[in-house]
This record gives C-alpha cells, sequence and structure tokens, in this order.
C-alpha cells in the first residue's frame, strides 16, 4: 500500500462527511474530495420524517457543514455529481458526466436507497418514498388536513410518517403486512406502547394486511388489500425498508454480502477501498462477529471516524454499541445493542409511562437495551445500559428490574 | 466602555445536585443547566442542546462531559466547548459561587 495522498469519498451522506472531517481532524494533509450525487451539501436525514414535515415553515435542509467548515477544513465537495465506475487498477473512479478522479484510498459511503413496492399498478405517479430532501417536500405537500393518506410499512419511517400526517390534520391509515409493528425491530411490548398511542391519536392500523395491487380512481387512487376491501385514498406514502447502494462495488468486483462487504476494519475485499455506512456490512466483535448491515445515524458517523483512521493506516476494529432512536408524536423510542440477541428480558419502569426493557443472552450478559418514553426519561439509562452492554457487563438482574438502584452505580461496580 | 455588572441569582441548594450530575435551572424565560462536577466543583451552561434545543439537563454527566440526551452530542461543561458531531457549536457558560449551601449563578 502506498502512503495516501489523495482520498476520495463516494457519497456525500452522513458518513461521508463524518468521514472527510475526521481524516483532518487525524491529521491527514493531502486532498480530500467529497463526491455526492446529490446538489446539496451534506445534510442530516432524520429530520426528513420528523420535524421537515411537522414544522410550520417549508423545510430547509439541516446541513451537517457550513461551506466555512467544508473551505477551513479544505475539503473539496463536488455536489451533483454521480460515480458510475471504480477502475481499481487505475485506482480512479469515472464520473456521470465522463469525467475521472484518481484516489489511493477510497471511501463508499453510498448509503441506501428506498425499497419500492412492487405490486401491480404501483408507480412513481401513486406512490412516495422519503430517503431525500425533494422528497420529504413532495411527500410534505400531501399532508393537508383531512387528505386521506395511506402509509404502508409499520417500520420506523412509516410510524414517523404516520404521526407526522396526523400532525398535520391527516387521516391516516397504516398497512403492515407483518402481524405487528416493528417487528424486526424491537420487542412486541414496545411496539404495544408505540401501537397503542397511534391508535389514540387517530391513526387505523392494520396489521397482517398484505397489499394486492394499487388502482386509480379519478384524481386518487385506490389500495386493494389482500382482505379485498378497497382503500381510496389521496395520497400513498411506502416505507417498507431500503436496500443498499452496492451498484459501484458490485460492478468492481467487491466482495458483496447483505451490502459492500468490509472487515473489522471497514476494508472491503480490496485493501485501498473501504465503506461506511448505511451501504455496508460488517462483523460486529461483541456479537461473535456477526455480520451486520445497519442504517443508522450514529453507527454511519462513527464508521466515517473509523473508516477515517483505517485509511490513514490504523488497525483498530469497529465495535460501537449500535444504537437508534425514533421519534413519533411525544414518544421517543431507543435502542442500544442487538434485542434478538437476547433470551431473557428484565424490564425497568421509567416513570410517565415508559419503560426499559434489557435483554440478556443465556449466559446472563446484557446484549441489548430497548427503551419507549418521553426522551428525557429514557435517555439517560438507555446510554448507561449502552455502556454496559460494551463492557460485556452481566448485571444483577433484581437491579436493573429496581427503578431506585442508579444504572451509574453498576458500572461502577 | 460598558461595565455590565454581574447580578447573582440563588439556584439550588449545593446538595439538590448529586456529584457528577446536573439539574435544569430556569430563570426570566431562560433555562440554564448547573452542573456539579466529580470532584465538586460547580459549573452552569445555557440550558439547550445546540444541536435541536434539547433540555441537557436529562443527559448524561461523565467526567467534565455532559452528554446530549437526544443525540449523544456532547460539551465541556466547563468550557463550553463542543466534543464533536453533531454538535459543533459551543455552549454559552455562566459563572457560578456558593455561598452558604447555595449555589449562585452569575448573569450578565
Ligand atoms: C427519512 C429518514 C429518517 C431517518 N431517521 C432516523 C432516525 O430517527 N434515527 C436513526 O438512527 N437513523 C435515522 N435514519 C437513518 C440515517 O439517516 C442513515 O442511517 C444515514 O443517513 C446513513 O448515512 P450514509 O452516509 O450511510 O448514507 P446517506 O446519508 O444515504 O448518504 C449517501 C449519499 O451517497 C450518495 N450517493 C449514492 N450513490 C452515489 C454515487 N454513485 N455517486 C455519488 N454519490 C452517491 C447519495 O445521493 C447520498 O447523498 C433516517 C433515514 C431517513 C431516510
Ligand atoms: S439535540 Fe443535542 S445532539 Fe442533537
Amino acid at each position: 500500500m502506498t502512503k495516501a495522498e489523495a482520498i476520495l469519498v463516494i457519497g456525500a451522506g452522513e458518513a461521508g462527511a463524518r468521514a472527510a472531517m475526521a481524516l483532518r481532524e487525524n491529521g491527514f494533509e493531502g486532498q480530500v474530495t467529497l463526491l455526492g450525487e446529490e446538489a446539496h451539501r451534506p445534510y442530516e436525514r432524520p429530520p426528513l420524517s420528523k420535524a421537515a414535515l411537522t414544522d410550520e415553515a417549508e423545510p430547509e435542509a439541516a446541513f451537517i457543514l457550513t461551506p466555512d467548515r467544508l473551505d477551513e477544513h479544505g475539503i473539496r465537495h463536488l455536489g451533483g455529481r454521480a460515480a458510475t465506475a471504480i477502475d481499481r487498477a487505475a485506482h480512479a473512479v469515472e464520473l456521470a458526466d465522463g469525467g475521472w478522479l484518481r484516489y489511493d484510498r477510497l471511501l463508499i459511503a453510498t448509503g441506501a436507497r428506498a425499497r419500492k413496492l412492487a405490486v401491480p399498478g404501483a408507480g412513481p405517479e401513486n406512490v412516495l418514498y422519503l430517503r431525500t430532501l425533494e422528497e420529504a417536500r413532495a411527500l410534505r405537500s400531501r399532508l393537508a388536513p383531512g387528505a386521506h393518506i395511506a402509509i404502508i410499512g409499520g417500520g420506523f419511517i412509516g410510524l414517523e410518517l404516520a404521526a407526522a400526517a396526523r400532525a398535520r390534520g391527516a387521516e391516516v391509515m397504516l398497512i403492515e403486512l407483518a402481524p405487528r409493528l416493528l417487528a424486526r425491530a424491537v420487542p412486541a411490548a414496545i411496539a404495544d406502547v408505540i401501537a397503542t398511542r397511534h391508535a389514540a391519536a387517530g391513526v387505523r392500523l392494520l396489521t397482517g394486511i398484505g397489499i394486492e395491487r394499487i388502482e386509480a380512481e379519478g384524481e386518487r387512487h385506490a389500495i386493494r388489500l389482500s382482505t379485498g376491501e378497497r382503500i381510496p385514498c389521496d395520497g400513498i406514502l411506502a416505507g417498507i425498508g431500503a436496500v443498499a447502494e452496492t451498484g459501484l462495488a458490485e460492478r468492481a468486483g467487491l466482495a458483496i454480502d447483505n451490502g459492500v462487504a468490509v472487515d473489522a476494519r471497514l476494508a472491503t475485499s480490496d485493501p485501498d477501498i473501504f465503506a461506511a455506512g448505511d451501504c455496508c456490512s460488517f462483523p460486529h466483535p461483541l456479537y461473535d462477529g456477526r455480520r451486520l448491515r445497519l442504517e443508522a445515524w450514529r453507527n454511519a458517523q462513527d464508521q466515517g471516524n473509523a473508516a477515517a483512521k483505517s485509511m490513514l493506516g490504523g488497525s483498530g476494529a469497529y465495535d460501537a454499541v449500535p444504537w437508534f432512536w425514533s421519534d413519533q408524536y411525544d414518544l421517543t423510542l431507543q435502542i442500544a445493542g442487538l434485542p434478538d440477541e437476547g433470551h431473557e428480558t428484565v424490564t425497568r419502569d421509567l416513570g410517565d409511562g415508559a419503560r426499559l426493557d434489557f435483554h440478556l443472552a443465556t449466559d446472563g450478559r446484557l446484549v441489548a437495551a430497548s427503551a419507549v418514553g418521553p426522551n428525557g426519561r429514557i435517555a439517560r439509562d438507555v446510554r448507561l445500559a449502552e455502556m454496559l452492554i460494551a463492557r460485556r457487563a452481566t448485571p444483577d438482574k433484581a437491579a436493573l428490574a429496581d427503578g431506585s438502584v442508579k444504572l451509574k452505580g453498576l458500572l461502577a461496580g | 466602555m460598558t461595565i455590565t455588572a454581574t447580578t447573582w441569582i440563588e439556584a439550588c441548594d449545593a446538595d439538590d445536585i448529586d456529584a457528577e450530575d446536573v439539574i435544569r435551572f430556569d430563570h426570566a424565560g431562560h433555562t440554564y443547566a448547573i452542573y456539579r462536577s466529580p470532584d465538586d466543583e460547580y459549573f452552569a451552561t445555557d440550558g439547550l442542546c445546540t444541536h435541536e434545543r434539547i433540555h441537557l439537563a436529562d443527559g448524561l454527566v461523565m467526567d467534565h462531559i455532559i452528554e446530549c440526551p437526544k443525540h449523544n452530542g456532547r460539551f465541556d461543561y466547563r468550557t463550553g466547548q463542543a466534543k464533536g458531531a453533531p454538535v459543533c457549536l459551543a455552549l454559552k457558560t455562566y459563572p457560578v459561587k456558593l455561598d452558604g449551601g447555595k449555589v449562585l449563578l452569575g448573569l450578565a
């Protein structure tokens, strides 16, 4: 491996922007180029399904970096330019406009794209998705008071959309194929709290129901359900998962495994090419090297930081505890670790209807914590649980369940 | 040259805050966070995170760092300095002194 003089980052999102900054923070003095298909400077996506839809004012992007900060750090941001191919032998990347950029080290931080609904009749003219600022603006324009909105998918995006649509006075129906909400993400007890909150807000929740087709109904649309019911509506929003953006890596012959496959240092099968964020899958040391692909904001940042260090020759393994949050109405949900690694759950009542579930493996090790409630009630304890998870702690179950025992004390012990 | 006198406002009892912890203090339409460090020094900053205006007093104090409860942005509460993404703007800090077991907050 030659000394890196030019580092190119493909994808100017959360992971790419953080990596570019972290290269400087770690003393790299060569050329840093941040290439992005979107015209904008890097911006945060989480507000797109939250404040951007509910705020009175038309949303502006929540930019991650000001032009001044980019300048100060000597980061060249090329916006509105997509990479189309990686020539590994030549260490160069081809752009859609025909240009080429050379690299010594390359970071693929291309994120993910919304999975498209594959039923007859579904198309861009009737089903909206949410990944970009433009899509948030388009979607927002549908959320008029009294409009009938059908949301497909009871995952985090679908649920945040439902909450936002209700906040704007739309009539909302949410359709989920699985028997319950958030089936893959959180335990049933937590999903129940969320379902109850949505029902109280007036969302009609249909679980265990599929979609047969989308039909036109004059200016409006109609959804034909697997039950035969036909639901006319003014707008259809789908949040049915995301697909890792791996096309470039695949065409370049890099190993793919539910995302661009990287090792513990976030290096791909080519030692000069790294990947970070939603687009990559990586082995997690805390969970026996289980290969994960996370779609989570903090992971994108942490991997951006980690990839920068690795590109500069670092040998550290990425081992941050997975962490995710979602806001719906006055509720926040936070998850640290991997709940599905747990075999036993211990619950702590945090007051004000807030609950924290600790997930323990068969050997008593704390492997995850999931909580729901007002943010101020749950955040501290989830953070402390996260530290316990990182230490592979095997805390006393009675102490975990007892709200009067401070988790900070368990950390010291 | 203008000289602004500091007004000292009684915020709480010194014992109201555990060591290595924080409480919220509201005064005249403004919200503050008051900290007690592990070595029993007291500090004060603006009460809201510079990222999304969330109450920092619900966050976790570790050593001299306050971590925002929303997205874990970190600040050194002694100086207000932002310690990394997603926060980049510093917190405003305020002088604090102890008097007869009370914590006083100095406002200009
Ligand atoms: C609506 C929404 C709400 C969310 N809410 C939360 C939340 O509440 N909590 C949470 O933890 N996470 C949330 N997330 C997830 C979080 O935003 C993502 O995990 C994070 O953005 C991933 O960062 P990334 O850099 O990997 O990808 P992205 O942020 O998607 O950035 C990838 C960038 O690469 C660009 N790109 C792709 N291909 C190319 C190419 N060939 N050439 C050039 N550029 C390219 C894309 O245009 C994009 O700008 C949310 C995501 C969305 C969409
Ligand atoms: S609101 Fe404090 S870090 Fe985001």
